[in-house]
């Protein structure tokens, strides 16, 4: 039996309310960890979006790009990470409010 | 053959400036003398050649030009370096080198004691070539190159001893008065080219006559305008003042310079181009206004100067007043002798005065002088022929000459011109007069410094004197008046200004015998009334000045004063141009220029300062903005 096709508008509210969790993570939230976190979830936000799209056209184009997407998140993250760890070495925080140091 | 040598003479005078320039304080004295005294004996030498040459031409071929290079060539316009040898300018030539290369051999002996040595021959020569090239110049433009350049020169020897505040002030000032006269010469070039199209000489001259009419505003303009530059360089109301002031110079500088050549260019000019003045009656009007009322008012501030070389300097400016009296009735010949003369005698004259204050160890002032005149044997015969040159004595040179004018006044103008001359010839013998009893007559006043060093020049200084002293003698008989072939400057001028004679209001030829006999003989006799004036009052009775000045204390305070047309000229130019200055600085410089600068400066210190205020540093702080530009763009094209 065929489940329910779920109406397209409906992914895309989800991705919409993952996108804008997100946004004021990112803006509200001073732990770097956070932002990341954040931005994992802004990313996922758009994966689905990507995804919901592709299914609905018939296309493979979005899928394929939603890999990608992953792909450099990872690389992404793996970076921050790892800068996030050294500034927390030199400062003892990872407060993003702290660390200003090319503010004019 | 020698003509072919005519570009050498200003030439070799230039390298002599070059070479001492370059090497002043290098080269040893010796050479110095030899390069700044044989460049110039040798020019000499090549311009006698030359002379001989031209004489040797038939009389209508004595216009010889001499291409050098193209200055400027732009669209029709051209400018050549060439000279010019006409009989006009071979005699202004001879008297350049001539009097020129005896200052020079003066100059030796008068400044071998001057450190910069090298220096002051450099400027020496300089002034040689300057000036060669102001008479030899074929066109207004070359000619106004020697013209700037003798003014570069005369500052540059005013201020020789540029570590006195009193010599640096009078270069300035000679500089800053000759430059006012040069715009009105620069604007009369100007006027030329834009009225013929064309600088040269040959043709402006061509077709002037055809151009413009007697009396029209171009040929008045032009000719007011060339004046106007006349009356700077040559001293003349109202631009004489830096004269007087230039005595602060070497004396052999005041001699050649301020005395025999440079001023003289004035004079020159006006005869070069007389035919421009011919065709404007109201500017030779005005030239000979300005001219006696220089030769008077100069004359009578010579009859108190105290400074031997102020009144020499007064003296000259009065001269200078008597030549343009006669360029202003269209006498030119008359005006350009008495230059020649006048070259002779007040060269002699303050080449005089210089071996006299040599004498004294460095004593100007006539007052601590008198008595000289069995120490200093050679100076003083010298001194007083030149004296009686000066004051127009039968048969010295400055009789002749100024007689000439004289008499070219009364018959161009009329009797009441000739009488301000005649004046003007009474005071010239009296306070030439006066000079030569005060310096070496009477009672010595002499300070016990000056007595101790007192000593007759050297060769090198008293036989150019004694040349001078000839030529001062005889020079005026080249134009003997009255006898039959006497006037052989006449002649031997005519080629160059035969175009007058149609164009004055009395010819030249119509010589009334008896009539110039008896003013001969007045302006003699009243020569002579100067002299004996003189002697009473500087001889016979040594009270009498005294008195006298006592009597008449405001003409005598006025004449000391000379008029107060120095602190004139300050109250009612200079202060005004110096506050204005300040204002405008204030005013204009500091608040409008300095506050666009500084406004631009502040506004944008401002803006940025505000613009930081963005510049938070929070990083969350852009993201915000960056989203919220975002939703706005989102938001537009949605509900576009």
């Amino acid at each position: 039996m065929e489940s329910p096709v779920l109406p397209l508008a409906a992914y895309q509210l989800v991705a919409a309310m993952l996108f804008t969790v997100g946004i004021v993570g990112v803006l509200v939230r001073r732990s770097a960890l956070i932002i990341f976190m954040s931005i994992a979830l802004m990313l996922n936000a758009v994966n689905l979006s990507f995804v919901a799209f592709s299914k609905a056209h018939g296309q493979m184009d979005g899928q394929i790009f939603v890999f990608f997407v992953m792909s450099v998140a990872a690389a992404e993250v793996a970076v921050g990470l790892a800068i996030l760890v050294a500034i927390f070495r030199n400062r003892e925080t990872a407060s993003v409010d702290e660390v200003h140091l090319l503010k004019g | 053959m020698g003509l072919s040598l005519l570009w050498l003479v200003p030439l070799l005078p230039l390298i002599g400036a070059i070479v001492n320039g370059v090497g002043a304080g290098r080269i040893p004295r010796k050479v110095v003398t030899a390069i700044g005294v044989g460049s110039v004996g040798i020019a000499l030498v090549i311009a006698t050649v030359c002379f001989a040459d031209l004489l040797g031409l038939p009389e209508t071929q004595r216009r010889v030009t001499q291409d050098l290079f193209t200055w400027i060539s732009v669209g029709d316009f051209h400018a050549e370096v060439r000279y010019l040898l006409d009989p006009l300018s071979a005699l202004m030539m001879l008297v350049v080198t001539g009097v020129g290369f005896l200052i020079h051999v003066y100059s030796a002996g008068y400044m071998g004691h001057e450190k910069a040595y090298g220096r002051y021959f450099a400027y020496l020569n300089l002034f040689m070539f300057s000036m060669l090239t102001l008479v030899l110049a074929d066109n207004f433009l070359l000619m106004f190159v020697g013209w700037e350049a003798v003014g570069l020169c005369s500052y540059l020897l005013i201020g020789f001893w540029y570590e006195r505040p009193a010599a640096a002030e009078a270069g300035k000032k000679a500089f800053v008065v000759n430059r006012i006269g040069d715009w009105g010469f620069l604007l009369g070039i100007f006027l030329i080219f834009v009225t013929f199209g064309s600088v040269d000489f040959g043709t402006v001259f061509a077709q002037a006559p055809q151009r413009m009419a007697v009396g029209s505003a171009a040929a008045t303009a032009i000719a007011l305008l060339l004046f106007l530059g006349a009356t700077g360089k040559s001293a003349q109301i109202p631009l004489y003042v830096w004269l007087p002031d230039a005595m602060e110079g070497p004396t052999p500088v005041s001699a050649l310079i301020h005395a025999a050549t440079m001023v003289t260019a004035g004079v020159y000019m006006i005869a070069r181009c007389h035919v421009l003045y011919l065709l404007a009656p109201v500017a030779m009007h005005v030239v000979t206004i300005v001219a006696i009322a220089t030769a008077l008012l100069a004359a009578t501030i010579a009859l108190v100067q105290t400074d031997i070389k102020r009144v020499l300097a007064y003296s000259t400016v009065s001269q200078l007043g008597y030549m343009f009296v006669g360029a202003g009735v269209g006498a030119y010949t008359s005006g350009i002798f008495h230059l020649m003369t006048h070259a002779f005698f007040k060269a002699l004259l303050f080449l005089g005065a210089g071996s006299v204050i040599h004498a004294l160890s460095g004593e100007q002032d006539l007052s601590r002088m008198g008595g000289l005149k069995s120490h200093l044997p050679k100076t003083h015969f010298t001194f007083l022929i030149a004296t009686l040159a000066i004051a127009g004595v039968f048969p010295f040179a400055g009789f002749f000459s100024k007689d000439e004018i004289l008499y070219q006044a009364w018959l161009q103008n009329g009797p009441l011109l000739w009488m301000a001359g005649i004046v003007g010839a009474f005071l010239t013998a009296f306070y030439m007069f006066r000079l030569y009893f005060l310096t070496f007559h009477g009672a010595s006043r002499l300070t016990d410094e000056a007595k101790h060093h007192l000593h007759e020049s050297p060769n090198s200084m008293t036989v150019p004197l004694m040349i001078l002293a000839v030529l001062s003698a005889i020079g005026g008989f080249i134009q003997v008046p009255l006898l039959p072939g006497g006037q052989r400057l006449d002649r031997f001028l005519e080629p160059v200004f035969a175009d007058a004679a149609s164009l004055l209001p009395v010819s030249h030829a119509a010589h009334a015998p008896g009539a110039e006999l008896l003013l001969m003989v007045i302006s003699l006799a009243v020569a002579l009334v100067g002299i004996f004036v003189a002697y009473r009052f500087y001889v016979a009775d040594p009270m009498i000045p005294k008195r006298l000045a006592e009597q008449l204390r405001g003409a005598y305070r006025t004449l000391l004063h000379k008029y107060w047309v120095d602190e004139a000229y300050d109250s009612s130019i200079i202060q005004p141009i110096y506050r204005g200055s300040v204002k405008l600085w204030h005013d204009f410089d500091e608040a409008v220029i300095d506050g666009a600068v500084n406004g631009v400066g502040r506004l944008v210190q401002g803006g940025s300062g505000l613009l930081r205020q963005a510049q938070t540093g929070y990083v969350q702080v852009y993201a915000l903005i960056l989203t919220m530009g975002a939703v706005v763009v989102i938001g537009y094209l949605a509900l576009r």
